[in-house]
């Protein structure tokens, strides 16, 4: 395994070891590039997951205090945890429940598509899907994608059959146990899927692709890449021209020690939250507005899909908290239908909660006899999430706290997210359709759920053709600063209606090429 | 489809202290381990008046009420108030005055204390004139992980808690449903 010297300059530094920062990392790595990723988690590995929801939040949950404003209800039921991500090595593929869908073509040219909407921030993408097809088909290889590459899909669970047949009663057509990163059998050194249930929890089995237990130990494995848990970067730092030269981390396994890592190049893989956070908390007298923001788009159009959840109540028992928690999907809503009242679309896809979980999320603040007669009903329910593409908003933003500093003396990550008219349209169509799916299998009780603290993170950093637009350029290079790339979904220009890692993943390995052939080219 | 016993079994330690000690929650039930400010449990609090510990616990059935559910998990969820309290002034306070503002609503209206009152819908009145109160939201969100995170509770909601020691459900029934319309 490689251990790297601090004033080794000719490091590529990665911050973030999940879908961007993990893949990156061991694709430059088999490329012969060396690599230090800085992980502001520590390094829990398989045998350390548990099947338990609170003790698990415990282990993985970035609970880092942050602050939100806005109209989401995010805000009003968890004002300091806007976000259900995950600090530890593997980032965010620890917790992520493997679905792995291709964007749209018209999901690339949101603008062109949508035409101008008030209030919206909408660009198209510099790429387009054809563009980057060859990097999807490689990252479905990848990560084991079920109905590509010959995988099979995997069996469904009860909760899928619940929302197989209402689905189908209601005419949809495109049902199936969804596109995921789950092994149906054992692929690549990991076993097949045991549906053991916990998904959220980390995956005891392996049987799920994380960069954990799939990218890292095949990077480590090269001795080009070097891991660091527990070492959170608080700076980036630049020379006289304006080139990025290494960070500044602290070393909290000691005290919070403060150590200068150099390097001929910087990705920023944190998520949507935490890199525009460390670009702006890098602000220098060259740059005061924090690094690559010229445009003054750091931060800004903060996506995180519109979301929610259906659960149905049936007189007969579903038992939905076993097999694995997404189990399948329905896509006939993910077109772009402008006569349903909004632009874009949403995927339905079955989600599960254990009891713990369940009582917490399932209508946060509410009591009562209303509330514990559906818990009461538990093994009798089904339940489904609502993935649709949320409209970019300038306001919509990551911003530093004036106030609340973390234990590194810098300000903490607020966010704030209003819902546009668009979402909260396409929110009430998706709920009205949950429904119906149920109550056409039998429901006698159907929940709308609120949307839970966000898992899918985006935008902050958007890719764009134009400098002007956005904060980097079709590869995830910075606009401003040719030697800092960001690597993370914060580079999403729209947000599309499907999880987002696939995608990173994809546009992780177009990147490392990039870089490579930059590298051998000396233009970085 | 494969069902669960949802039954109590008595194989665990309960960690009540004093007279309860190591009592399975099972006997503690049929034994009528009540919500009274005289039962052992509550007379054994440190810091909280036992009437306030007993009124907490029946404030707790009331916000999350489930009549399969024995008084003793109740009591469990409420318990380590008690310690919190030793340490902490603030949440004492917080918890004394919130009782006993509750219990002088209870006799305005029905000229007994909270707990003495006998119909859950009266209860409810005087909780309704709480519920934006710090008091009322610091019990209800400690309790949505005191009350329902208590594994022994799990099983009487049907909920198998972990199972990746059982082989997950592969063989365990995960697609076993079979009352679904033919389509």
């Amino acid at each position: 395994m490689a251990n790297f010297d601090l004033n080794d300059d000719g490091v590529v530094v990665i911050v973030g070891s999940g879908a961007g920062g993990g893949t990156l990392g061991n694709e430059l790595a088999q490329k012969g590039i060396k690599i230090v990723i800085l992980e502001a988690g520590d390094r829990n590995e398989i045998q350390d997951f548990v099947n338990d929801e609170w003790e698990s939040f415990a282990q993985l949950a970035w609970k880092d205090m942050r602050a939100t404003s806005g109209s989401w209800r995010v805000h009003r039921d968890f004002p300091n945890l806007p976000a259900w991500v995950v600090k530890s090595v593997g980032g965010t593929t620890i917790h992520w429940a493997g679905a792995s869908l291709r964007f749209q073509e018209h999901e690339f040219k949101s603008r062109s598509t949508f035409g101008p909407i008030p209030g919206a921030n909408l660009i198209d993408w510099p790429i387009t899907l054809d563009e980057l097809a060859p990097y999807y088909d490689k990252a479905e290889d990848k990560i084991g994608v079920t109905g590509t590459h010959g995988i099979p899909r995997l069996p469904g669970n009860n909760n899928f059959k619940v929302l197989q047949a209402g689905a189908l009663k209601l005419g949809y057509k495109e049902i199936h146990t969804g596109n995921m990163a789950i092994n149906s059998e054992p692929r690549a050194g990991r076993g097949g899927c045991q549906q053991i249930g916990f998904c959220f929890q980390g995956c005891k089995s392996g049987a799920k692709w994380s960069t954990l237990y799939a990218e890292i130990p095949a990077g480590e494995a090269t001795g080009n890449l070097e891991v660091r848990p527990n070492a959170m970067v608080v700076k980036i730092e630049h020379d006289d021209q304006g080139k990025v030269t290494g960070v500044v981390y602290a070393d909290t396994e000691n005290g919070g020690a403060l150590r200068r890592q150099k390097a001929r190049i910087v990705a920023v893989a944190g998520n949507s939250l935490e890199s525009p956070r460390l670009l702006l908390n890098s602000a220098s007298a060259k740059f005061p507005d924090g690094l690559a923001n010229s445009s003054g788009q750091v931060g800004r159009n903060y996506m995180r899909h519109t979301t929610g959840t259906v659960y149905g109540i049936f007189d007969q028992p579903v038992h939905m908290y076993r097999g694995t928690t997404m189990a399948g999907i329905v896509r006939d809503e993910a077109r772009n239908d402008p006569s349903r009242g909004f632009v874009a679309g949403y995927e339905l896809e079955t989600l599960s909660l254990g009891l713990p979980f369940l009582a917490a999320f399932l209508d946060p603040g509410a009591w009562g006899r209303q509330f514990t007669s559906a818990l009461d009903d538990y093994t009798r329910m089904a339940g489904m999430w609502i993935v649709g593409e949320d409209m970019p908003q300038e306001t919509n933003r990551v911003t530093l706290d004036p106030e609340v500093k973390d234990a590194n003396g810098l300000p903490v990550t607020s966010v704030h997210y209003d819902d546009h008219a668009n979402d909260l349209a396409m929110r009430e169509h998706a709920y009205s359709r949950g429904t119906a799916i149920y109550e056409a299998v039998g429901a006698t009780r159907v929940i709308r759920t609120p949307p839970y603290p966000s898992t899918h993170n985006l935008g902050t950093n958007r890719m764009s053709e134009k400098p002007r637009d956005g904060v980097v350029n079709k590869w995830g290079q910075t606009h401003d600063i040719k030697n800092l790339f960001v690597s993370d979904g914060s580079q999403f220009t729209t947000g599309a209606a499907c999880n987002p890692t696939l995608t990173i993943v994809a546009l992780a390995t177009q990147q490392a090429d990039y870089i490579a052939q930059q590298m051998s080219q000396k233009a970085i | 489809m494969r069902e669960i016993d949802r039954r109590v079994q008595v194989r665990r330690r309960v960690f009540l202290r004093g007279a309860a000690t190591a009592v399975p929650a099972v006997a503690l039930a049929a034994a009528g381990m009540g919500i009274s400010a005289e039962a052992a449990w509550a007379q054994d609090a440190e810091t909280l008046k036992p009437h306030t510990m007993a009124t907490l616990v029946r404030l707790a059935r009331d916000i999350y009420p489930h009549d399969q559910i024995a008084d003793v998990y109740y009591i469990k969820a409420v318990q380590p108030y008690d310690g919190k309290a030793g340490k902490d002034a603030g949440l004492r306070d917080l918890l004394e005055k919130g009782v006993a503002q509750l219990d002088a609503d209870a006799q305005n209206r029905y000229k007994r204390a909270y707990l003495d009152v006998p119909a859950e819908s009266e209860r409810l009145v005087v909780i309704q004139v709480m519920t934006e109160t710090p008091f009322f939201n610091k019990v209800r969100s400690d309790l949505i992980v005191s009350l329902y995170n208590q594994p022994d509770l799990w099983r009487r909601f049907g909920y198998e808690g972990s199972s990746f020691e059982y082989g997950g459900y592969i063989n365990r029934g995960f697609n076993d449903i079979d009352w679904l319309p033919k389509v």
